[in-house]
């Protein structure tokens, strides 16, 4: 019999999700063993920056590092790196962590995601995703060569690398399905404003077409599209989406057909909680559970979890907040633009690309947009905090 | 406590000057400054969780001081 009093706070997988959680678990005083488990052979460290200072290069692989040094070892977190989890057994709570079982009282599921492949024909090798130091790394050195690169995708993720990789001083051409580009949960407002700053800085923006492979000779030459055309391309980069990295979950009795479904406070089943990229948590808001593959929610996610672990409270609610970067224009967005209704601003104005706005419903902001103009969205934050008290 | 913070690597996120407003601010560009490097006993709660919400983790905060 395992002793499960003692057996602890079993976290796996070490990114932002997971560190965090591990680290509130202590500043909230829980004093049970806290055991996190990470694949990557690394320091734990920060994704955001993968699709922006290292491509640039204005940050390098130490800069980016999600905690100091001897951090976890302080506050007495074992970190098994390295070591993958591959079953996870809810009966008998224990989980095989390498060639160990390791028992938990409380198991938190932060495994995170992996970059989704393209459908279609792109032989191993022949397209770079970006998810890991290593994905960035290699990127990188191929943007080292000369030559047009393609970007499949036109979400945020798609856009970022497009503009970065604009930067580095390639020809880009971003090859999307979509009729319009995708910016997190913004509806079409920001769209067209998108697309002109992509377009002005040279980004060849291929709206609603359809990617079917990558032409090669020997080396990659381009882009097959549907119609029979051939976009040009040395590199080709793929931003489609991702996978949640629910592998060591199959056969237990959680719901994870996307992700890891959870109640609104990240239980998915007694004990048994997920945090970050992987976790589908339901939204009382908008009464239905979704994933949300934001740092700043799997952030929140990480303090409420741990909170709840450690003092035995349910949380409270959590409201998506996401920033981007395109071509110095730094975009944040909190809560939900409703697509639905209008783009209403609070400050400032489109034309000079810095302004505040907003989508009402009963006069009170469903999420808040802003451009450019970060103490003025800051004010309108903290006033949005208190018109919706349900929202903290 | 003391206060440290990186603002090479400040995204302007914002959440540091919301959450602690008496610690942080951000200028135009909204990269953050650091009000007080040292801030009391009453501050500290909120100043630990700023650190722990900034997405690019550039606060970092000392409690042996
Ligand atoms: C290039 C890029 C740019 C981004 N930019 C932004 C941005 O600008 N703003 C923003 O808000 N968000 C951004 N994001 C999203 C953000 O990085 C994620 O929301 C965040 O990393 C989620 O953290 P996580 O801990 O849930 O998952 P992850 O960071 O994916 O961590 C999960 C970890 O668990 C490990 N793991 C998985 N399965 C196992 C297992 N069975 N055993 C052991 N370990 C396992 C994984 O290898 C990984 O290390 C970006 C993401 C990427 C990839
Ligand atoms: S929260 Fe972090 S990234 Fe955001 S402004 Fe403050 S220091 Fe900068």
């Amino acid at each position: 019999m395992t002793d499960r009093a003692g057996a602890g706070t079993l976290i796996l997988g070490a990114g932002v999700a997971g560190v965090t959680t591990a680290l509130n678990l202590r500043d909230d005083g829980y004093e049970d063993p806290v055991t996190l488990v990470g694949d990557e052979d690394r320091a734990p460290y920060s994704r955001p920056p993968l699709s922006k200072q290292l491509l640039s290069g204005r940050l390098n692989e130490d800069d980016i590092h999600l905690c100091r040094g001897d951090d976890l070892q302080l506050r007495d977190i074992r970190y098994l790196r390295g070591v993958s989890a591959s079953t996870v057994d809810l009966v008998a709570r224990r989980v095989l962590v390498g060639a160990d079982w390791l028992s938990f009282e409380h198991l938190v599921i932060a495994t995170g995601v992996s970059a989704r492949r393209p459908a279609g024909t792109y032989p191993a090798g022949s397209i770079h995703t970006v998810r890991t130091v290593e994905d960035s790394r290699s990127l990188r050195a191929q943007l080292d060569r000369p030559g047009p690169v393609a970007v499949i995708g036109a979400g945020v993720l798609g856009l970022e690398l497009a503009a970065g990789i604009r930067q580095l001083g390639h020809d880009v051409a971003v090859l999307g399905r979509s009729r319009h580009v995708r910016l997190g949960r913004t509806g079409e407002h920001l769209a067209s404003l998108v697309e002109s700053v992509l377009r002005e800085n040279g980004v060849d923006l291929r709206l609603g077409c359809e990617p079917v492979g990558v032409a090669t000779t020997g080396s990659v030459t381009g882009v097959m599209l549907a119609d029979g055309s051939v976009v040009p391309a040395t590199t080709v980069v793929a931003a489609v989406g991702s996978t949640p990295r629910v592998e060591a979950l199959v056969g237990t009795d959680l719901d994870i057909s996307d992700g890891v479904l959870c109640d609104e406070h990240g239980v998915a089943a007694p004990g048994v909680w997920a945090v970050g990229d992987v976790a589908r948590w339901y939204d009382p808001d908008a009464g239905l559970a979704r994933r949300v593959e934001h740092q700043a929610t799997a952030i929140e996610q990480a303090l409420a979890v741990a909170r709840s672990i450690a003092t035995g409270e349910p949380s409270p609610p959590i409201v998506p907040f996401h920033w981007t970067e395109l071509f110095s224009q730094r975009i944040v967005v909190h809560g939900r633009l409703n697509a639905d209704l209008p783009l209403t601003l609070l400050a400032g104005s489109l034309d000079d690309r810095r302004f505040v706005g907003a989508t009402l419903h009963d006069g009170r902001p469903t999420g808040l947009v802003g451009w450019n103009m970060p103490r003025e969205f800051r004010q309108e934050r903290a006033r949005f905090d208190d018109l919706a008290p349900a929202h903290r | 406590m003391r206060v440290n913070v990186d603002t090479a690597a400040c995204i302007g996120a914002g959440q540091c000057a919301l959450v602690a407003p008496d610690v942080f601010d951000q200028d135009d560009d909204g990269i953050v400054m650091l009000l007080n490097a040292a801030p009391s006993e009453p501050e500290h709660a909120a100043t630990r969780r700023a650190a722990a919400l900034c997405p690019a983790r550039v606060i970092v905060v000392d409690e042996s001081e």
